[in-house]
């Protein structure tokens, strides 16, 4: 008893001190006078603008990044071809690579003198320091999440459901849809809620290619710290909190999804 | 519908699953394939049911050449070891499933899932999850969800081998009946022998990727055709070179110049007759089973020396080992 007691202590300890710690003085410190000033602070249009972009982000790299997920693990698990682990530890690289070395590739690429980057420009699309830059340095910061999650619980669930299903004439999307994702919908929505979260909370690969233009190409990240850096701490730490309630409404979005339909 | 698979081959990378067999299923009939594991029975099913595709080799159904087909065209059922239950479906769903798939009209599949559900005793359970029933239970939901778009073959992967001795009996029992009942043509995998002499019409006896013999059970019972068939089905004594069932086996007192001498080293009371274990001189050991009435007649103790001789035996010139 002592002891479960006192591991409990610990696990809450260090959780008090990295986590809810700072974030709980985040939140004071934006309402140290009151919801006027923050609700004054997040209503300017540069913090409107910035929270619109990065909801746009959200809205075009979540479900982009789904459907690739969901597709690349049934690939991952379900087909045998030259070259699949090399495909896996290509889905991962984004975990590993530091977003502000994908911020530079994609500069590489798509800039000025980049190989797209010429074509691009010629056909009257900005890239870089724009809005198709900043979605696809996110898109590909978040790549791995949904597949990562997919990938060992539909190893787990087996080959024998959609066999069943193929033999009841279901035909392959039939199957994916009325069997695969519902048997596997637990890890779908972790990997989903884990996506949004990433595509909110990025900040070094966006940095990167945004230019960082505030009212046009500052996502909140960016804007949280544009204000920090300009002194103005209300402004900061009111967007942050902004920030934190959104992952907090996609993690209890994720709470209810499993909770509803079980077993 | 008559299945016909003709010279088909499969090869699991070095693996060979499946050496040029050919097989008739008759229309209407209930057969087994009966072989030990890894005997390329459960691959010949899976063939015929379009979920694995010959090397070489056809598969047709009532004439038709389906080798190609993918299995949702093949209007099969198909029943696995461990059920495949949709998990996140209920039963009603799970058993509804072909008839959604086809599109048909939502109160056609409320009464036929009813007439299934009553069909394989599971009325009533019809709203509950596959976790929340028994082994048996989601055995006979997969067989009913199998059945449910009257498929012209029904394809059963061991399927009892999951559940214990009693459940997996009255499965047999309900097999047979719903057989009776629709007379789909059938096929059945299992190991078991006696599963398959008390269920299967036909029997197909394979080993090493072969198909050995195929007849009615008695037929592979009395004339087995190789040494492989005769001891996959029940016990058998090697007496000289003769491969003798253990009822076959004769006990006397005396010797007759036919006969080979041996000693009881253990006797096992049935009531309905006794199982004799004996040890011949070379050390070899025999079984024999005796009636009740032959066992009384020659009141045997552990320790007695008797005269052995077989009423039949099979003598097989295939260089087996014999």
């Amino acid at each position: 008893m002592a002891a479960k007691l006192g591991l409990r202590t610990v696990v809450l300890a260090y959780l008090g001190v990295v986590l809810i710690g700072p974030l709980a003085f985040v939140f004071s410190s934006a309402f140290r006078d009151g919801v006027g000033p923050v609700w004054d602070a997040v209503s300017t249009p540069d913090a409107v603008s910035a929270l619109k972009l990065t909801l746009l982000t959200a809205a075009i790299a979540v479900p982009a990044n789904t459907v690739f997920g969901v597709l690349t693990a049934l690939v991952l698990t379900r087909r045998r071809f030259p070259g699949r682990s090399l495909l896996g530890a290509l889905v991962d690289l984004p975990l590993a690579l530091s977003p502000v070395v994908v911020g530079l590739a994609l500069v590489l690429v798509w800039g000025q003198n980049g190989w797209f980057g010429g074509w691009a420009i010629r056909h009257g699309i900005s890239v870089i320091f724009s809005v198709p830059g900043i979605v696809l340095a996110t898109i590909v910061v978040s790549l791995p999440f949904v597949t990562r999650e997919l990938v060992p619980v539909l190893r787990e669930l087996g080959v024998e459901q959609q066999e069943a299903a193929a033999t009841l004439g279901a035909n392959g999307f039939q199957t994916v849809w009325r069997i695969t994702l519902p048997a596997v919908r637990h890890g779908l929505a972790y990997g989903v809620v884990l996506t949004t979260a990433r595509v909110i909370g990025e900040y070094g690969a966006v940095a990167v290619v945004s230019g960082d233009i505030a009212g046009q190409s500052q996502t909140m990240t960016l804007y949280v710290q544009d204000r920090f850096q300009a002194f103005d701490l209300v402004g900061a730490y009111s967007a942050a909190v902004v920030l934190a309630l959104i992952s907090v409404a996609t993690v209890a979005v994720l709470r209810l999804v499993n909770r509803r339909g079980n077993p | 519908m008559t299945i016909t698979v003709s010279d088909i081959n499969k090869r699991f990378r070095e693996h060979v699953a499946l050496d040029n067999v050919s097989l008739e299923v008759p229309r209407g009939s209930l057969t087994a394939l009966l072989g030990p594991s890894g005997s390329g029975k459960s691959t010949l099913l899976r063939i015929i049911a379009g979920l694995e595709v010959p090397d070489s080799g056809e598969v047709c159904i009532d004439g038709v050449d389906v080798t190609s087909w993918r299995p949702q065209r093949r209007g099969i059922g198909f029943v696995f070891q461990h059920y495949a239950a949709f998990k996140h479906m209920t039963v009603r769903n799970n058993i509804g499933f072909a008839l959604s798939i086809r599109r048909r009209p939502k109160a056609e599949i409320r009464a036929r899932v009813d007439e299934l559900l009553c069909l394989v005793r599971l009325e009533g359970l019809g709203d509950r999850y596959p976790s929340q029933l028994s082994g048996g239970q989601r055995q006979r939901m997969a067989l009913a969800r199998a059945l449910a778009a009257e498929p012209a073959v029904l394809l059963l992967d061991e399927p009892f081998g999951a559940l214990d001795a009693r459940v997996r009996a009255e499965l047999r029992r309900s097999l047979r009946e719903l057989h009776e009942q629709t007379e789909v043509t059938t096929v059945l995998v299992t190991h078991d022998q006696e599963e398959a002499m008390d269920v299967a019409d036909r029997i197909a006896v394979m080993d090493h990727a072969q198909i050995r013999q195929v007849g009615p059970p008695k037929e592979l019972y009395d004339e087995p055709s190789t040494s492989f068939v005769m001891e996959f089905f029940g016990a058998v004594n090697r007496l000289g070179d003769a491969l003798v069932r253990p009822h076959d086996l004769k006990l006397q007192r005396t010797p007759n110049g036919m006969t080979q001498a041996a000693s009881v080293r253990r006797l096992v009371h049935f009531g309905f007759g006794v199982r004799a274990e004996l040890v011949q001189e070379t050390g070899a050991t025999l079984t024999a089973q005796l009636g009740a009435d032959e066992a009384d007649q020659l009141d045997l103790v552990v320790g007695d020396r008797v005269f052995v001789a077989a009423r039949r035996e099979r003598v097989f010139l295939e260089g087996e080992g014999i």
